[in-house]
């Protein structure tokens, strides 16, 4: 018994390992090859970092326009998504369970429908068009149910309206019970829904590749561009930037998940 | 009353207005402009008249139905493993595995071409071995592991969250009644998952079905449909059909997850 279970334990390691495998060395692959001298000739061509210089000398645009996008996204997905999510918390009826439902469509359907539609739409006004902020309007659209829906996960599961009974009676306004009270409490819910929005506006590509201009390239869009056209190594440094930049949020957010479930921490304590 | 009434509508407004200038007004000049060619409202049922679309069509969702099975397989085994089992390394090991979640498609490409492309690694390896450079990453392999890739992680954490959630003590019982290992897992295991199940499941689908960084990048000759509209509207500059097509593909992605939410019971929504 104990003999066949270990058995099954080495098995199902090796599986799991195997397929950690699978989505772990090509990113360590496509890591080496890009401080790698010539990637043909391997490792023994000698490392280098000329290939990462030649990405900043290329791509230094795309980046600066990723994080400029990336943070105005994370702006107005806080001062639009909050508020709706506390309105959803605190009056939860048929009209705002159709808001949720409405908010979350440019989620369900595939990215390049809304592209092409935001184009259909106002691909005549130039300047609109030509600018920044047409992608941003995208990835707006496309992030907030996702800052919604993480603030409204933990709004649901306290008790606002006490909270905010209990501010109004020491004679708190309105403004200074929303900040004060509501704000704080949701803290974890905004935080996470926050580096959802970041990430999610930094790796977006299926919307912003119909969207962009040859003037507005963000990452992912150069990232494309790099694999078309650049040799293997360039597209390799390439993605070492874009995973420098993400890997910081992910593990934020790992944190932070792990922060969040109790049950969890107690069990690894065991 | 009214006055509290009143400031929720405007704090609701802001992201309502956004809402509807930027999503909903657009979506509806797509279904106007999908009926406005030279087929009318007939381009809508192009999808599946049009031998090409359909052939499209066909196969996207054919794609998309085998990496879900294969998906849900893979991190149905890998998730209930590591939520079962505590070890050395395992926090490490549910980190590598969901770190793909942020990946966006273009790079996912890139990550076959590393495997599987005219410089990968299983190219490598078979030369070595057998003299046979194996290149696959640009074919419906490619596509397969491409998708794969990206719905494992997706995929693996709910699963997890779901084992977390079953209940040890039928499965006691189970056994304590004589059942075997695989009559446990099927009867008792994979009830209890089946929400987490129809509910991941339906994301990997949806996902699968609008992917269009990952092909893009492998550059593939297989039209898979989000292949297919781009190609309409930036070659053939033929508007209304790429509209037709992916108002088509909303309403099949909307729709699988919008099924799920009522079998599953639980709000679904797919995700990059």
């Amino acid at each position: 018994m104990t003999r066949g279970r270990s058995v099954r334990f080495v098995a199902q390691l090796l599986f799991t390992l195997g397929v950690c495998a699978f989505l772990v060395v090509p990113v360590v692959m496509s890591v080496l090859a890009g401080v790698t001298e010539n990637y043909f000739t391997g490792i023994r061509s000698g490392l280098t970092l000329r290939w990462v210089g030649q990405v900043w000398s290329l791509y230094a645009g795309t980046i600066v326009l990723s994080l400029q996008i990336a943070l105005a996204c994370l702006v107005a997905a806080l001062v639009l998504g909050v508020p709706i999510a506390y309105v959803l918390a605190r009056r939860p009826s048929r009209v705002t369970r159709l808001f949720e439902e409405m908010l979350v469509l440019p989620v369900a359907v595939p990215g390049l429908a809304t592209a092409l539609a935001l184009i259909l739409l106002y691909g005549e006004w130039r300047g609109f068009r030509a600018s920044w902020l047409f992608i941003l309007v995208g990835h707006v659209v496309f992030t907030l149910p996702f800052m919604v829906r993480s603030v409204l996960a933990v709004m649901a599961a306290i008790d606002l309206a006490a909270l905010e009974e209990a501010a109004a009676s020491l004679g708190a306004s309105f403004v200074s019970r929303f900040f004060g009270v509501i704000v704080p409490n949701a803290r974890y819910g905004i935080l996470a829904g926050a580096l959802m929005v970041v990430t999610l506006s930094i790796g977006e590509f299926n919307i912003t590749w119909m969207l962009h201009t040859p003037l507005t390239k963000t990452i992912p869009v150069g990232l494309a561009d790099s694999y078309a056209s650049m040799r293997l190594e360039i597209g390799s440094a390439y993605t070492i930037v874009f995973f420098v930049m993400i890997v910081p949020l992910l593990v934020a957010m790992q944190w932070l998940a792990r922060e969040r479930s109790p049950t969890k921490t107690t069990r690894h304590g065991r | 009353m009214s006055r509290a009434n009143a400031r929720f509508a405007l704090l609701a407004l802001p992201a309502l207005v956004v809402f509807l200038a930027f999503w909903l007004l657009p979506m509806a000049r797509l279904v106007a402009v999908g009926a406005s060619g030279p087929r009318g409202a007939a381009a809508y049922a192009a999808i599946v008249t049009d031998h090409n679309y359909l052939v499209s069509l066909v196969s996207t969702v054919v794609l998309s139905l085998v990496v879900t099975f294969a998906t849900l397989v893979v991190s149905g085994m890998s998730g209930m493993f590591l939520q079962r089992n505590r070890f050395p390394g395992r926090d490490a090991l549910v980190s590598l595995l969901t770190f793909p979640l942020a990946f966006p498609g273009v790079v996912v490409g890139f990550m076959v071409i590393m495997l599987a492309g005219r410089q990968g690694l299983i190219g490598k390896i078979t030369d070595t071995l057998f003299g046979v450079n194996i290149v696959f990453a640009y074919s419906i392999a490619g596509l397969f592991l491409g998708y794969l890739y990206f719905s494992i992680p997706r995929v693996i954490l709910t699963v997890m969250a779901a084992v977390d959630k079953l209940d040890w003590a039928l499965e006691e019982a189970a056994r304590s009644l004589g059942a075997s290992g695989w009559q446990v897992l099927r009867d008792v295991i994979l009830p209890g998952l089946r929400p987490a199940l129809i509910s991941s499941g339906a994301i990997c689908f949806a996902t699968s079905m609008g992917a269009f960084g990952t092909a893009f990048t492998l550059a593939t000759n297989i039209n898979v449909l989000p292949i297919t509209i781009y190609t309409e509207f930036t070659n053939y500059a033929n508007f209304s059909i790429a509209a037709a097509l992916s108002i088509m593909l909303g309403l099949i992605t909307w729709a699988a997850l919008a099924l799920a939410r009522t079998l599953a019971g639980s709000t679904v929504a797919a995700a990059a």
